[in-house]
């Protein structure tokens, strides 16, 4: 038992990071703006959230540090692609070049420190109940946090006037302009909160996952939550359900290999890639037939005068 | 007035000509780097050899260093770019670089290169690796020792020999002391992602495994040992910062001496291609200090490491049984031949894991 319990919270910890960049980014695509530039936003972010904690003492000006860089990051872009209209991918993919050697660079005098990670909650009473006790009421505050900010976004996108107007600018911007929306102001939000969400979710590793600053450290995890968004088809519910997945098949693997189950590491190591991928894809065909992108997905939008 | 142009241009020249001449005085010598040279492990310890190497030669030698250089045919515009930019001997430090290299060592007879882990060579081309085994052992020893559960957790990078052989070593030496010792083995499949090294210790920590080793490159094993009150050991680097109570001892490359030498060589005009797999005894790689056990298991540890460094005691040595119960054939005489160990593709008996790929 007290080995579910352990998995289980290992499973919350690895996913955490996954759900909080692919849910920002979920976001700036909603409004029809591709930024493949997350790796090098939370890799910036986990940079200077390590430098802001470890100047201050405070994981949670650490947090701040690590939103303020990703947002800071996500500016840059939306000014190349969304004032300049240069190619959305073309500037994510330098987004993320750039943010790898900043963050060596911002990071380069803090590699080897050590901070006090995020505590965990702790009710007395109720963190203390078997099995479900640490899990529902002894996480670090990211986790309370990130699916806080899920249903914040379902809610946002699906349930208020501004979310339907996100979404009418991704998927058909020229109509969204006709009808006097600010298009591009609309998507300069967009990218900024992918943007903050991306440098939170990068902080997160510094902050609570492994508590020190090693350049390179977000190690693929921005990707992982691109392919997310994908795969969720654009949805919230699933995007949480693709991150808890991929995060579970992660530490299970990883478990399994110690029991010594016989399967080959490598073929353990693609597992969560696989799965999630079919999971998500299966889930996407039975409910809406196929993808439902955003139409104006990564297209450049030049209004008229 | 155009006299005085000509005689700037001369003068121009000439001090161009000079600087060039200063500048030939200094041997140059390149590095190429896998990883940031802040990693706190493989690369940071090749770039502190390459800083004591300019501190012992620094008036007669120029450095440059290419970090990130990924592994694959990308490496050989890199490894060319050092080339093109006067160097002439050149380390290139990870094995992946083993092929551009070799490419790279005949496009240019004249430069010298040295590669890490390999094993390709060439007239100009030599290899160079440590005998990490033999820590292997020694933490074999003080794990089995401190190990209260008789389970160990082993996080390794990717299956080839030189993980094998260090976990192979590590169960033999175990053995000595507790011939019921268990070793659990989580394989990363990658050097360097500080939360699935994390996550894979927390595996093997949840599993009951309460001394943690690993073949991957970041401290974050070590910093959830620390955080979970076990025992650990570092790698490629002193990692005691990230476990005060927790760090045991540590496998530390130090390359330093080696690079001092074949420069040094490369200065006299007496480099060759070589082939070097050093060990304690040629201080290819050194142990940190014996920490957070008592002293009779410092004792036995010590003890190891002076019989391996005079050669009185071989990790490999024979018989050595497989995980199949048979003798493995011994090529080298009363060990295993240098061969056997470079190629090791089995696990010895007591691991009750399967070898991935067999």
């Amino acid at each position: 038992m007290e080995l579910v319990e352990a998995i289980i919270l290992a499973v919350l910890a690895a996913s955490t990071p996954l759900l909080i960049a692919a849910t920002g980014e979920l976001v700036t695509e909603r409004s029809g703006v591709l930024n493949l530039g997350v790796e090098g936003m939370m890799i910036v972010g986990a940079a200077c959230g390590f430098a802001g904690a470890w100047l201050t003492g405070s994981i949670f000006v650490g947090a701040l540090f690590g939103i303020a860089a990703g947002t800071l990051m996500s500016l840059a872009f939306a000014l190349m692609t969304l004032g300049l209209a240069v190619n959305q991918v073309a500037t994510g993919l330098a987004l993320t070049i750039l943010g790898v050697g900043l963050s060596g660079l911002i990071g380069a005098g803090f590699v080897g420190e050590r901070i006090t990670p995020a505590l965990h909650l702790n009710i007395p009473g109720l963190t203390d109940i078997p099995l479900v006790g640490r899990v529902l009421f002894g996480e670090d505050g990211f986790v309370y946090f990130s699916l806080a900010l899920v249903v914040g976004v379902w809610w946002f996108l699906y349930r208020t006037r501004t979310g339907l107007i996100l979404r009418a600018c991704g998927d058909n911007h020229v109509s969204a302009h006709a009808l006097g929306y600010p298009v591009l102001r609309i998507r300069t939000i967009a990218v900024m909160f992918g943007g903050a969400c991306a440098g939170l979710a990068g902080a997160y590793l510094p902050l609570a996952y492994t508590p020190f600053f090693i350049p390179g450290m977000t190690a693929g995890r921005g990707w992982i939550a691109l392919a997310l968004v994908v795969f969720s088809s654009w949805r919230p519910g699933r995007l949480v359900v693709g991150a808890y997945l991929f995060g579970a098949v992660t530490i299970l693997q990883l478990h399994a290999q110690g029991w010594g189950v016989g399967i080959p590491s490598q073929f353990m190591s693609a597992l969560p890639y696989l799965a999630t991928v079919i999971v998500l894809v299966l889930l996407s065909r039975a409910r809406t037939g196929g993808s439902t992108a955003p139409a104006a997905l990564g297209t450049v939008f030049v209004p008229d005068r | 007035m155009r006299k005085s142009l000509l005689a700037l241009a001369a003068g121009l020249l000439l001090a161009g000509s000079v600087s060039a001449a200063s500048a030939a005085d200094k041997l140059k010598v390149g590095f190429i780097y896998l990883g940031p040279i802040g990693d706190l492990g493989w690369t940071y310890q090749h770039d502190l050899a390459r800083q004591a190497l300019v501190k012992e030669l620094g008036d007669k030698i120029e450095t440059t260093y290419l970090e990130n250089v990924p592994e694959g045919p990308d490496a050989e515009r890199a490894i060319e770019q050092l080339v093109r930019a006067g160097n002439k001997l050149i380390f290139t430090t990870s094995f992946g670089y083993m092929d551009p290299t070799l490419k790279v060592a005949k496009k240019y007879p004249n430069v010298h290169f040295e590669h890490s882990t390999g094993y390709k060579r060439d007239k100009n081309m030599s290899t160079y690796s440590a005998k990490w085994y033999q820590g292997r052992y020694i933490q074999g020893l003080i794990a089995a020792k401190m190990s209260k559960s008789g389970v160990l957790g082993y996080i390794g990078s990717f299956p080839i020999p030189e993980v094998v052989s260090g976990i192979n070593a590590t169960i033999l030496a175990a053995q000595t002391i507790n011939p019921n010792i268990k070793v659990k083995i989580i394989w990363a499949n990658t050097w360097f992602d500080p939360g699935k090294e994390a996550d894979a210790a927390k595996a093997l920590i949840d599993q009951g495994a309460d001394v943690i080793m690993q073949h991957t490159d970041s401290p974050a094993a070590m910093q959830i040992a620390s955080e979970r009150g076990k025992l650990a050991f570092g790698q490629d680097s002193e990692m005691i910062k990230f476990g005060p109570k927790t760090q045991l001892t540590s496998i530390l490359d130090t390359w330093g001496p080696y690079y001092i030498a074949r420069v040094k060589a490369e200065l006299d005009g007496t480099w060759k291609s070589e082939d070097t797999w050093g060990g304690l005894d040629s201080h290819m790689f050194a142990m940190a200090p014996y920490t957070n056990m008592p002293d009779d298991v410092k004792k036995i540890a010590e003890d190891a490491q002076a019989a391996i460094t005079a050669g009185k005691l071989h990790p490999f040595k024979c018989p050595v049984v497989g995980q199949d119960g048979k003798e493995v054939e011994c090529k080298g005489g009363a060990n295993l031949a240098d061969g056997q160990i470079l190629g090791m593709n089995f696990y010895v008996k007591g691991i009750d894991d399967k070898l991935p790929g067999k």
